[in-house]
């Protein structure tokens, strides 16, 4: 067999290449778009051609049979091409209207969960967990697995009102747009890291393990040929153990997850805002995280009852006022949820005006 | 080998949303390190504790990253997750794929690897969960060879990635798909091989909706927009109110800068141009009707990233219009973020990000050392004290009174 070397530099595939022959000859000349009904889109072109489009739940992490199965049905109904969306959801391009009802009998003969569009949730952006990263707080897959079957019924439907983006990153380096979600889930870690001073001593830099750290929480200890922690500094980043297996990080007993509301990337009405922390610790019970999942069901239920139609979470939340928000959903208020870090004093009422 | 039951994670095969543990399982047929992940997952779902760890160095030849290691942290229960490295590939613009390339990646990654994937990572890459040391340079050759290329990791520009724009969107302003494949071709380099303070991320984004959510995720976000009045179709205005559309209450009184008047006996919306802050509410509601204007482009913005170290930022206004209509206008916004990358190289520290870097030294000082003239929309408003860092070579210090006495 000839060696196969390996071209530098050569960048991703074309995209031009991906496009179905409809999006090609319609390229840039879309006119509108209508949602006939939920999980289908239909663009329609200045020439009139229409383009349907069928969204599908994905998992993210998906095997190489996953891959394979949505290959033979885009052969089978769209010529052989398919997208993925910026949620991680697949979208069958069906360009002859003939073949979309088959389409999509065949997806729900085979099991597909169709939808995610309009004033609908779509999926949860979300990070590795337990499968693949080693700062995880708390699984991803498993927390976002048991949310959305919760939440299915706002999924295949659109009676929200409005766009539900959802968010879940595994530790605080919040990996995955959560800081901007209308609801975002987020693994804490709230201890310090346990130092294992054999495991530094046999193969970690110090001086890289000492400047990995972005409070300075971490000193060389020479006596010890391994190093310090000032636990009031760390903020449990997991940075260190990012250097060193030797500063293990996780916690069983005190990992959890925290709760964040508000947040959007869209410039629509108001302008992108971050999410606001509401619940700043729930335990990790896995496998299906029961508090989680009733946590962000009794916030979604308190929105749909008060929200105006169009409303994202955060423009709701604005309008009628924070402490309204802990009063109609029985939150509990604590200190934790008042910043103390950098930017905290644009959050307090420099104002005497608000409810009870 | 340890246990082979996993009751926990059997309970996340229940339920309508598609199941991940299906997946790990689908794969575990083919491959040992998916079927050790099982009980290596059930063991992390019991003991709720991660088992992963980083370090080591691995890579493929000529570049400085695409590859990050992970190594189980009890590799004697787990010899099949003993090297489970993941590898990133960059993505076709929009994640448009036709069949042969999807089962191009499944063929070569089946040889390889787990046959474990994300579709995508939430930076964009194709990303390949799972493969052992000596795999790494075999899989870049073989994707190589096929037409894919690794993605970014560690201190470099990372993938880039786009909404899907003009290929299937009518509110694109500029080509998200093209401006994405031209400018990550030109920054290969930079891309490929670390050399910064910290990450850099662009993301490519058609319109204010940011579908991409490039003002969080991205140092560099350019989202599209227009800088003349966005156009009003009167015949589709009078066909919305014909099939009885509220256009007073859910268009005009949630418009932000109340520039639109709907006259509900003329059927007629009218608009105050300068007064719109092209935010796409009216475009979003009415999309038959509302179209963005002719004079399209881009605002770019810098600074965005997430909550480690100094907080999570948005990106801000560092321009508010360029033009991105050609590949001729791509070269003004390469030049720019090769201008902005050199000031924050030799002015970042170590694990900074570009917008703590800026934040850090002051907007003021990095205008005015990358020559970006500072104009009103790059701030929502003025500053509020009056400690104005003076440059005092531009003032009199002649060191006399009025009337030229010694002062």
């Amino acid at each position: 067999m000839a060696v196969v070397k390996a071209k530098l530099d050569q960048g991703p595939p074309n995209y031009k290449e991906m496009l179905p022959p409809i999006i090609t000859e319609n390229y840039g000349k879309w006119a509108y778009h209508e949602i006939p009904s939920p999980g289908v889109l239909k663009h329609v072109s200045e020439s009139g051609a229409a383009l349907f489009s069928v969204r599908v739940a994905s998992p993210r992490l998906v095997s190489i049979d996953f891959i394979r199965d949505i290959c033979v049905l885009a052969d089978d109904y769209c010529d052989g091409f398919l997208r993925f969306t910026t949620r991680n959801n697949v979208e069958f391009l069906v360009s002859d209207e003939a073949k979309l009802n088959p389409l999509m009998d065949a997806l729900k003969a085979k099991g597909y969960c169709i939808g995610g569009t309009g004033p609908s949730i779509s999926n949860i952006v979300h990070t590795q967990g337990w499968i693949h990263c080693h700062t995880a707080a708390t699984d991803a897959s498993g927390v976002v697995k048991a949310v959305m079957d919760d939440l299915y019924e706002y999924f295949d439907t659109m009676k929200l009102p409005a766009k539900l983006k959802m968010g879940l990153a595994c530790c605080l380096n919040m990996c995955g747009a959560a800081h901007c979600s209308d609801i975002a889930i987020v693994g804490v870690h709230r201890t310090p890291p346990v130092i294992n001073h054999d495991v530094i001593r046999k193969g970690t830099e110090i001086p890289s393990l000492v400047a990995s750290c972005p409070t300075g929480a971490i000193r060389p200890d020479p006596k010890n040929k391994s190093v310090k922690v000032n636990d009031d500094k760390c903020m449990y980043c997991g940075n260190c153990y990012t250097m060193s297996p030797g500063m293990k990080l996780n916690d069983a007993r005190n990992d959890g997850l925290a709760i964040l509301v508000g947040g959007k990337t869209s410039n629509a009405r108001s302008a992108p805002s971050f999410s606001r922390m509401v619940i700043p610790f729930l335990p990790n019970t896995s496998p299906r995280w029961p508090e989680v999942v009733a946590a962000v069901r009794n916030i979604i239920e308190v929105w749909i009852a008060n929200a105006q139609k169009g409303e994202r979470i955060g423009e709701w939340v604005e309008r009628v006022g924070w402490e309204r928000f802990f009063s109609l959903t029985g939150i509990p208020f604590s200190d934790m949820l008042i910043d103390d870090y950098i930017f905290s004093r644009e959050t307090f009422r420099t104002g005497a005006a608000f409810k009870y | 080998m340890t246990e082979k039951k996993t009751p926990l994670l059997d309970e996340l095969e229940k339920g309508k949303w598609p199941s991940f543990v299906t997946e790990i399982k689908r794969a575990a047929v083919r491959s040992a390190s998916a079927a050790e992940l099982l009980p290596l997952l059930e063991r992390s779902y019991r003991e709720r504790i991660g088992h992963w760890k980083h370090g080591g160095i691995v890579g493929v030849r000529g570049y400085g990253g695409g590859v990050i290691g992970r190594y189980v942290d009890v590799p004697e229960d787990y010899p099949n997750l003993a090297e489970f490295h993941t590898v990133r590939l960059l993505q076709p613009s929009g994640w448009f794929y036709n069949t042969k390339t999807l089962r191009t990646v499944c063929d070569i990654w089946e040889k390889h690897g787990s046959g474990l994937t994300n579709m995508h990572g939430s930076t964009g890459d194709i990303i390949l969960l799972g493969c052992k040391t000596n795999e790494i340079q075999p899989i870049f050759d073989e994707f190589s060879e096929a037409g894919f290329d690794l993605g970014g990791s560690g201190s470099c520009l990372r993938t880039t990635n786009c909404c899907v724009g003009p290929g299937r969107c009518e509110h694109a302003c500029y080509d998200t798909l093209d401006a994405c494949y031209n400018i990550t071709n030109e920054f290969m380099d930079e891309l490929h091989r670390p050399m910064w303070p910290y990450k850099s991320k662009i993301k490519f984004s058609g319109c204010a909706n940011d579908c991409t959510s490039s003002i969080a995720r991205s140092d560099c976000s350019v989202i599209g927009t227009w800088r003349d009045t966005l156009i009003i179709d009167p015949v589709a205005v009078k066909e919305y109110a014909a099939n009885g559309y509220p256009i007073k209450s859910q268009v005009c009184d949630k418009c932000p800068t109340s520039c639109l008047t709907y006259n509900k006996e003329t059927q007629e919306l009218t608009i105050v141009g300068e007064e719109c802050s092209r935010c796409m509410h009216c475009i979003n509601m009415m999309p038959k009707a509302i179209h963005p204007g002719k004079e399209k482009g881009a605002t770019i913005l810098i600074g965005g990233k997430s909550t480690i170290v100094q907080s999570a930022f948005m990106s801000w206004v560092v321009v508010p219009f360029m033009k991105l209509e050609s590949e001729d206008d791509y070269e003004p916004f390469k030049e720019l973020m090769r201008g902005i990358w050199e000031w924050w190289d030799e002015n970042g520290k170590t694990r900074e990000r570009i917008g703590e870097t800026i934040y850090r030294l002051g907007m003021g000082k990095f205008l005015r050392e990358t020559g970006i003239p500072p104009v009103p929309q790059m701030v929502f408003r003025p500053r509020a004290n009056p400690y104005v860092f003076w440059n005092q070579d531009e003032l009199d210090k002649s060191g006399t009174m009025l009337d030229g006495s010694a002062l």
